[in-house]
């Protein structure tokens, strides 16, 4: 291929091999000197890597390097050394205190907030949110609404426990399915839900009756929720004159409510967790700016 | 050639892969019929009817074929065999496009991740292997086949050993590819990233590869040239090992020959490191020496400059060759792996550092006497840019290695930016470079369609690697530095779903460098179609190598 020629320059080699193959030539340049000083000085560096470290497999075992580097041998050396620095700032003192002491003592309370920062972080913020304002179904744990009381020890409790989670001592209480289940037709839950959102100033379905739904609300709801619609944390029954709504304040996810019922899961977090986590998350959810 | 003299008679061969693809048609209508699963089922009745084409299309080629087989020779000039590579340009960009476009997506679905549909087919887990193996065995295997198919041919002097075999390889890899691909959507997988595919997936993989060497090697073997090109070294290096990775990684047992789970031989430890000595390969192997084989030929025929150095393509195939096996463990730093197999792992990463820009410098250095052609000629600026972006990620590659810094880039978008400026940079630029070089020969085309599109083609996508691959670094450093940012408490500063958050922007600008990405094949795709046309085509010589001087000028 006599265009691999190009006039007016010499070529860029001493000499080709002398072979072509479908036009293509090879110049036969020696290697460039800094890339072979290169793969030398790697191989050099492999080798002394070698010499310090465990590298090569024998028959039994393998070479263990002079350093005597074992990485397992290593993370437990680390941990080991995390813990005594944790315990060191009272990291077993929080197992054994009680919530409210944790809260008397400005060092451990300043250890309880950060173990309860970091552990929220890792276990809850997947449904309250990493800033703990949580989304519908999932409580804002920033304001001081508390389904089940926001005082520290009702906390620890919720967290070890959990809401219908399956666990023994897990809070219980269902809001009915008033609807779904014939108890009352759709113009009393229409009726109900219109009454319970006139006592926030809401606008409710259109064309209810409040006065009927005062009615049904004396004859169905007031038992969890109260005369006066304020709730019981000891059934988890919201406060339903607040502009605070779980699962949502327009007029139709209201009357969904009523009809369908809540079932919200809270997981028991007790064995999941150990007790000093638990409780610096309750001092830290506490310490959210609504606790009671 | 249209008079027949005599009577014509079906080969041995026709005649054995029509019986062959008779009784596989059989056997496999009946595993759909009696499968356990509907994947399983589905895809056993897609191996039938493929079956069943097979035979049609044997018996189509008899009818319209001359009673001679087709001559090794015409005027003294061999008698190539491009049908088949034709076959696979076309196949490499469908599926190229195919995997750039399920690429975007998922980028999309990890900025928001409701663009999933919430329907099981197009959750991430199941798209996200598509992409890979449309972009890896679909599009790059096309384009690695295609193109060593015609470069043993024309750097042999020698037709393409085989009659049917050539199409057997071409159709039978493409089938794989459905069976894959339709696995994945189906939620069909062994869970081995990269080698998803389940075991009657593997079995019929290694069946077409074992033709696909033997047709390689017979090509080889009858050439008319006394000495071995560099490209098809590294092309058989290629294929064999492709070859003992694959049967290797995929040992497993299923639970029923009627269903498609099956069990990997294979188990914890053993089984990962197993896996990376596998994958790292296959950047090795598939990546890495099948895509340099394509830069030897490519290169220099496009630049019409002699290759840099002989001596340097022999140091560093066989260094690369022996390096590279060796450094699958850097996958598995910091795991249960013991610490000799990690420590082998790193140091022969960092070794191959130099073996690898061993072609680098001898692509890059082919255009000695030839760089004012980058200005003018934009197919040869994909390869030569092409170049560059290999050597930069072969040097990321060894410093990712080391474990100081894998405890950094490990796990996070960093490696996803690394594997990129690979995978898009590296391995699709050469294709591009090759395909805009081959369309034209293979076509009997002057030149291309437009030239100025190369140039569009180019930039748009040169602006779309920039955006994935910076996103993906800052990403991915700022991921593994927040993981292990500790506060004075000793507490970590940042819980796992604060870090998911600070990625969201960067995912964004991620996807948009894709769909940067997917416009450039879109126009290349464009281009191309245009040049088969044959639109502002001049027919050129059959035999003639393409010339440089009006190549230059935009066919517009």
């Amino acid at each position: 291929m006599a265009d691999t020629a190009n006039p007016g320059k010499p070529p860029a080699g001493p000499e080709t091999t002398g072979h072509e193959w479908d036009g293509i030539r090879e110049y036969n340049n020696p290697l460039p000197r800094w890339w072979l000083y290169g793969l030398y000085a790697t191989i050099v560096w492999s080798l002394g890597y070698w010499v310090l470290y465990p590298a090569w497999p024998l028959v039994s075992g393998n070479t263990s390097g002079l350093l005597g580097y074992s990485q397992r041998a290593t993370v437990l050396d680390e941990v080991e050394a995390v813990r005594r620095e944790r315990d060191a700032r009272g990291q077993a003192q929080l197992a054994s205190a009680t919530v409210a002491e944790i809260r008397a003592d400005p060092a451990l309370l300043r250890l309880a907030l950060a173990t309860g920062k970091a552990a929220f972080g890792d276990n809850c913020a997947a449904c309250h949110g990493t800033s703990a304002t949580g989304r519908i179904g999932y409580p804002n744990l920033q304001d001081d609404d508390w389904l089940w009381g926001g005082t520290p020890e009702a906390i620890e409790r919720t967290i070890r426990f959990g809401a219908r989670s399956g666990h023994g001592e897990a809070h219980l209480g269902d809001m009915p399915a008033f609807g779904r289940d014939g108890v009352l037709k759709r113009q009393e839950v229409e009726a109900v839900a219109t009454y319970v959102l006139s006592l926030s100033g809401k606008p409710g379905v259109a064309g209810a009756s409040v006065e009927k739904g005062a009615e049904v609300f004396a004859g169905n709801c007031a038992a969890c929720h109260g005369e006066a619609a304020k709730g019981n944390p000891e059934m988890g029954a919201p406060n339903l004159t607040d502009p605070i709504w779980l699962y949502g304040s327009a007029p139709d996810q209201v009357v969904a409510t009523v009809t369908n019922g809540r079932k919200g899961v809270m997981p028991a977090w007790e064995g999941r967790l150990d007790p000093a986590t638990i409780k610096s998350l309750a001092v830290y959810v506490h310490g959210l700016g609504g606790g009671k | 050639m249209a008079a027949t003299p005599t009577s014509k008679y079906m080969t041995e061969g026709e005649v054995g892969l029509g019986l062959a693809l008779l009784v596989g048609a059989f056997l496999c209508a009946l595993a759909s019929a009696r499968a356990v699963d509907a994947p399983f089922s589905v895809h056993m009745a897609v191996f039938a009817l493929a079956a069943v084409a097979g035979i049609a299309a044997i018996l189509k080629r008899y009818e319209g074929r001359p009673a001679e087989a087709a001559p090794q020779q015409i005027d003294g000039k061999p008698n190539y065999n491009l049908g088949p590579v034709k076959f696979t340009v076309i196949a490499a960009m469908a599926w190229g496009i195919t995997g750039f476009l399920v690429g975007c997506t998922i980028a999309f679905q990890l900025w928001a991740p409701s663009l999933n549909l919430e329907l099981e087919y197009t959750t991430f887990g199941r798209l996200r292997p598509l992409h890979t193996s449309a972009v890896i065995f679909a599009f790059g295997g096309n384009v690695l086949i295609g193109t060593s198919m015609y470069v043993v041919q024309r750097t042999c002097r020698a037709r393409l050993a085989g009659d049917l075999a050539p199409w057997f390889v071409v159709l039978g890899y493409n089938l794989f590819i459905v069976i894959a691909g339709t696995g994945y959507l189906m939620g069909v997988t062994q869970s081995k990233e990269y080698a998803e595919p389940e075991w009657y997936a593997d079995l019929w993989l290694t069946i077409v590869w074992v033709a696909y060497l033997l047709v390689f090697l017979a090509t080889l073997w009858k050439r008319k040239e006394p000495h071995i090109f560099v490209a098809n070294w590294f092309y058989l290096a290629f294929i064999v090992t492709i070859a003992m990775l694959h049967i290797v990684n995929n040992l497993a047992m299923p639970v029923s020959f009627l269903g498609s789970k099956s069990y990997p031989m294979f188990a914890g430890v053993q089984d990962a490191l197993i896996q990376w000595w596998y994958g790292h390969n296959a950047v090795g192997f598939f990546l890495t020496a099948g895509f340099l084989a394509i830069m030897y030929y490519f290169v220099p025929k496009r630049a019409e400059r002699p290759i840099y150095s002989y001596r340097l393509s022999i140091i560093h195939f066989w260094a690369l060759i022996f390096m590279y096996i060796w450094a699958g463990p850097h996958h598995l730093h910091y795991t249960a792996l013991p610490d000799w197999a990690q420590t082998l792992g790193m140091t022969f990463s960092i070794m191959l550092w130099m073996p690898s820009w061993g072609g680098m410098i001898n692509g890059l250095m082919t255009l000695s006497g030839a760089w004012d052609k980058l200005r003018t000629d934009p197919v040869l600026r994909f390869m030569v840019v092409s170049l560059a972006f290999y050597g930069m990620a072969t040097f990321e590659g060894p410093l990712m290695a080391i474990k100081a810094v894998n405890g950094l880039s490990h796990y996070t978008d960093w490696t996803i930016g690394h594997v990129h400026s690979g995978a898009l940079g590296w391995v699709a630029y050469v294709s591009f470079g090759a395909i805009y070089c081959l369309v034209p020969w293979l076509w009997n085309r002057r030149e291309l369609y437009s030239l100025k599109l190369v140039e569009w083609h180019f930039w748009v996508s040169t602006l779309g690697i920039v955006l994935y691959i910076t996103s993906m670094w800052v990403a991915g450093i700022m991921q593994g530095l927040m993981w292990r940012a500790y506060n004075t408490l000793g507490f970590l500063e940042y819980s796992f779903v604060e870090t998911v958050e600070a990625m969201q922007p960067y995912y964004l600008v991620r996807a948009l460098g894709g769909v940067l990405f997917l416009i450039g094949a879109l126009i290349m795709a464009y281009n191309l179609a245009m040049t088969i046309a044959g639109k502002n085509a001049v027919e050129r010589e059959p035999e003639a190598t393409p010339t440089a001087e009006p190549a230059l000028v935009p066919a517009e």
